[in-house]
């Protein structure tokens, strides 16, 4: 049978809805990297535009009245904990839409999601660990935020070695599919960890119902670093999600000679 | 619904038959309490402090223990096979054999505990706490070991992987389930105990029943 990206008439044969037929149209891996692709080079322009400015920004920001210099550490730490969030709930995302349509690419936009999303959450736990041993006076803490987060770099982890463990390509999506579903329950808890429970983590202080906590010339920066971790994210999922679809056509070109052998 | 009830009493004489059923899991979690002031030295303040979470792992390891038996025999020999295919519902089927999961080994291993507690020290106060708090909580282990069980179903090695994928999913129902076992935020800490396993008595039974379906599609 087809399967796989590169065909996607084994998919189009149980489906009859026609509402489905917009989707379909970029269910087509080909539609969709002729689509992306030439976006590449822009993103990655925009990027590190975005890292230039925000580096220096935060640079020249003044020190905190209280944190002094440690400070500039928010603006990889804070960055990074949002990006390993966002990547989760693109990942939580993508796995729905391929589980419930049957959709490769969606799929394959999770698989490839998934190691960013480790990076990211990794970076976060180290760098919040380097700015807490002078702020807090330890390296870590098992409380609320810290844990939960760490819950979070384990959930990356074991959906990564799903699909490791699981050789099948079709049955390992179904399958991380449903552990990436279950485990987003943990990103409300990440969320609102430090609401809920008296955490050493200080409560949130940009994205709150009134306003940001934060002084706007800290807080500028903290944006254009954000939004730069996020084309980032976009530029290498794209990348990686080419390099899933070429890897799955070249396994079926395999799987196809040795068939015809 | 009768077919439910038939699972459920295949599935609990074969627990009692078979080796490595409740007495297992039993064995588990009197070793883990043995070894434990071994480990850590016989202070009794030390041990009455730490007691009621260390039951608490013990409970959450031994549970993990038993989870790959939920499925995998049935996968095995075919058996679940045939429930997928039959006219019931996959995920009652799912449901029942979490439940007599829970039978076989959360329920004796909640009522054990607090007896076993006495040997690491436990507050006589805190037993009936701890073994109400356990109750209610392991039926959410159970749930979730059964979804980590239906998960890795038919894959080699497949223990360890378990361990990672449902262990993060266990770490709320260890903190509310050690703040229920006594403490200041004793019921608050209870009712949301509860609210875990009723979300996961919904969500459970229907996950597992999909990833039984991924794996024999």
């Amino acid at each position: 049978m087809g399967g796989g990206c590169g065909n996607q008439g084994a998919f189009a044969l149980t489906r009859s809805w026609s509402k489905m037929s917009i989707m379909q149209a970029y269910a087509n891996p080909t539609r969709f990297l002729n689509l992306t692709q030439p976006l590449v080079p822009w993103l990655w322009a925009v990027t590190i535009g975005l890292f230039a400015t925000g580096l220096i920004m935060g640079w020249n920001a003044p020190p905190d009245y209280q944190q002094g210099e440690t400070v500039r550490i928010m603006y990889v730490h804070v960055p990074a904990a949002w990006s390993a969030m966002m990547v989760y709930t693109i990942m939580a995302i993508a796995s729905a839409t391929g589980f419930i349509f049957r959709h490769p690419l969606a799929d394959a936009a999770a698989k490839t999601a998934a190691p960013f999303g480790a990076v990211f959450t990794f970076l976060a736990l180290v760098t919040g660990s380097i700015w807490g041993e002078p702020m807090w006076g330890t390296w870590w803490v098992w409380d609320a935020r810290l844990t939960s987060m760490f819950v979070l770099f384990l959930l990356y982890l074991g959906y990564m070695a799903i699909w490791q463990a699981i050789e099948e390509p079709q049955r390992a999506a179904r399958i991380a599919g449903i552990i990436a579903i279950a485990g987003f329950i943990n990103i409300p808890i990440i969320k609102f960890s430090v609401d809920w429970w008296n955490s050493l983590h200080q409560p949130a202080s940009v994205f709150r119902m009134d306003r940001p906590t934060i002084a706007p010339e800290l807080l500028w920066p903290l944006l254009i670093m954000g939004l730069g971790y996020t084309f980032l994210f976009l530029v290498l999922h794209l990348t990686a999600i080419k390099t899933e679809i070429t890897s799955r056509r070249i396994r079926q070109m395999r799987i196809a000679n040795i068939r015809e052998l | 619904m009768s077919a439910a009830f038939a699972l459920l009493k295949r599935d609990l004489r074969l627990a009692f038959r078979q080796a490595g059923g409740t007495g297992t899991a039993l064995g588990f979690f009197l070793t883990f309490v043995v070894l434990l002031p071994l480990g850590l030295g016989p202070d009794q303040a030390l041990l009455q402090r730490i007691a009621p979470g260390a039951l608490w792992i013990a409970l959450l390891l031994s549970v993990l223990l038993s989870a790959d038996r939920i499925f995998q025999s049935d996968y095995d020999d075919g058996s679940l096979e045939i429930m997928a295919m039959g006219p019931q519902d996959l995920g009652l089927m799912a449901l029942t054999k979490a439940f007599s999961h829970w039978l076989t080994a959360g329920l004796p291993l909640a009522i054990a505990a607090p007896i076993l507690g006495l040997l690491i020290n436990l507050e006589p106060e805190r037993m009936l706490p701890q073994a109400i708090a356990m109750l209610i909580g392991s039926m959410a282990l159970s749930l979730l070991a059964s979804l980590g069980a239906a998960v890795t179903l038919g894959i080699r090695r497949g223990g360890p992987l378990v361990s990672l994928l449902i262990l993060p999913l266990y770490v709320p129902v260890l903190i509310f389930g050690v703040a229920a076992s006594g403490g200041m935020t004793q019921k608050p800490a209870l009712l949301i105990l509860a609210a875990i396993s009723l979300a996961s008595l919904v969500l459970c039974p229907w996950g597992a029943a999909a990833a039984i379906r991924a794996h024999l599609r």
